[in-house]
């Protein structure tokens, strides 16, 4: 059965891709929420937020390429309960297949749309004057941290997806992850919080994501934010993996 | 009808002692059934009977609490894999692809099926369901029926010995209800032991070789219909009183009365 779990993980990708190709609009819905709120911080409050650095829409862009991930899992999570509501995840797993190919077909199916959604996210910050003197290393690494956190949350929305009751609970499990970056470094400057605020923001995973992220954009060192960015998403991996094994073991029972 | 091209003569299905509760609610109290290879097996119940369970357990979907349950010569719990190779499901809810075209559906099967040439197959299949003209459609515009034939075109794609077809007609009109019957009696007439399980009398007439009936978890009656029909009390002849209708009131008011002036005059 093993050998096969690459042609049919192919398989039902193709099959889930093209649930995303005939359905753009959801691709589009993904980018226009992080679009709204970026035109809303660079041209209404961006004037008054001082972080100190150059342009806001640099300061910006990387906790909003977050909230679009954020924003686009919940597609993913969707997806999901939708196969096993309409009898099609049964009809697949009483097939002679690599059963667990139809959650990484969703899980590839996700990295892509939100990928896509991401290029959006960045062209339409490009107009808005954003700019970038990140060299290709740089670039691949923001893409590998990007990737990261996108299987991070990915992970989580398939533990929803099997586990949710109905279509609401679905879409309420993204709202922390999109409002989660308001209590970051994304947004201001985290020294203008509060003493308790001003440590959860610093030690949240989103903070260490952004700076790392922010500091590739601008070609200068991220020194220990980067290691604890790639701690706080590995391990977010790893543990949203296994509660999804968990959760897909109880499913499938 | 019976085991002619058949390797082996054990049933297509053994089940014995079945059983499984969820939580305090005992579904399958001890259900014991044998299906004989190339034959059509109707398994009869009202709803909450259990008879999804039982399928969903014969189709490695559900893990029994007791007992044992054979397809094919696998057992469902320490074989599964094998179980697999040896059916295939037509659940209770046309389980398609909507977004894809009835088309692509097949395809997919049929590569998942690891078979070469998924597009030949899946147009030999669109043409033998009469549904080559909407092949390319997308199956959310599909009718009840056409998507009913489209899932059971899938079940055929790899040509498994068994197929399970739950409650295959429920929710569709009399007319597709009809073209399924057709569609599992030319499943039969190819030697597939299809075991289906209902909730209407007549379809179980119309279709199966032997009947059994699963009623509070457990099989009451099994049995060829001729059988079934022989556990009946013999036909009485019985006096029913019979009660004045409406109708009968008004003429015995009003009709009467212009009879009686009728016969006056």
């Amino acid at each position: 059965m093993a050998t096969y779990f690459f042609a049919d993980t192919a398989a039902l990708t193709g099959r889930t891709l093209r649930h995303v190709t005939r359905s753009l609009d959801t691709v589009l819905t993904t980018a226009i929420l992080p679009i709204v709120m970026m035109l809303m911080f660079v041209y209404v409050f961006g004037g008054a937020i001082d972080t100190g650095q150059g342009r806001y829409v640099d300061y910006l862009l990387p906790g909003i390429l977050l909230i679009t991930i954020g924003s686009g899992v919940s597609y993913t999570a969707f997806r999901l309960f939708m196969d096993l509501k309409s009898g099609i995840f049964e009809r697949f797993q009483s097939m002679p297949i690599a059963r667990s190919g139809v959650l990484w077909a969703h899980v590839l199916t996700s990295l892509v749309a939100n990928l896509i959604s991401l290029v959006v996210v960045v062209g339409v910050a490009v107009l808005m004057g954003f700019r970038s003197g990140a060299g290709v290393l740089s670039w691949l690494g923001i893409l590998g941290m990007l990737v990261l956190f996108i299987l991070a949350l990915t992970w989580i929305a398939v533990i929803v997806g099997l586990s949710a009751s109905s279509v609401d609970g679905v879409g309420v499990f993204s709202y922390p992850l999109i409002f989660l970056p308001f209590v970051s470094s994304a947004f201001v400057p985290t020294q203008t919080m509060p003493g308790p605020l001003r440590w959860f923001a610093e030690n949240q995973p989103v903070t260490s994501i952004v700076n790392t992220i922010r500091s590739l954009f601008a070609e200068q060192p991220a020194g220990g934010d980067s290691w604890t960015a790639l701690v706080w998403s590995a391990g977010i991996v790893v543990i949203a993996y296994g509660g999804a094994m968990v959760a897909y073991r109880r499913k499938i029972a | 009808m019976h085991s002619t091209q058949q390797r082996t003569t054990d049933p297509a299905i053994r089940i014995q002692g079945l059983e499984k509760s969820y939580g305090e609610l005992a579904v399958l109290r001890g259900v014991d059934l044998e299906v004989e290879r190339g034959s059509v097996f109707a398994l009869l119940g009202s709803n909450g009977a259990g008879k999804t369970t039982v399928v969903r357990i014969l189709a490695t979907l559900l893990k029994a609490d007791g007992g044992t349950a054979v397809v094919n010569g696998f057992d469902v719990a320490t074989q599964p894999s094998n179980v697999r190779e040896s059916f295939s499901l037509t659940g209770q809810f046309a389980a398609v692809d909507e977004i894809l075209s009835g088309r692509e559906n097949l395809v997919l099967v049929a590569k998942l099926r690891h078979l070469p040439d998924p597009g030949a197959i899946a147009d030999g299949l669109l043409e033998r369901f009469s549904l080559t003209g909407a092949g390319a459609r997308k199956v959310s515009a599909y009718s009840g029926g056409m998507r009913r034939r489209l899932d059971i075109a899938m079940s055929l794609i790899g040509d498994p010995p068994v197929i399970f077809l739950d409650e295959p007609t429920t929710g569709l009109d009399p007319e597709a209800r009809v073209e399924v019957w057709e569609t599992v009696r030319g499943l039969a007439g190819r030697g597939t032991t299809v075991l289906l399980t209902t909730q209407y009398l007549e379809e179980a007439e119309q279709l199966a070789d032997r009947i059994a009936i699963l009623h509070q978890g457990r099989i009451i009656v099994n049995g060829t219909l001729a059988e079934l029909k022989q556990l009946l009390p013999p036909a009485e002849v019985e006096y029913v009183e019979k009660q004045p209708s409406l109708e009968d009131v008004f003429f015995a008011v009003v009709g009467d009365a212009n009879h009686d002036r009728q016969s006056r005059s």
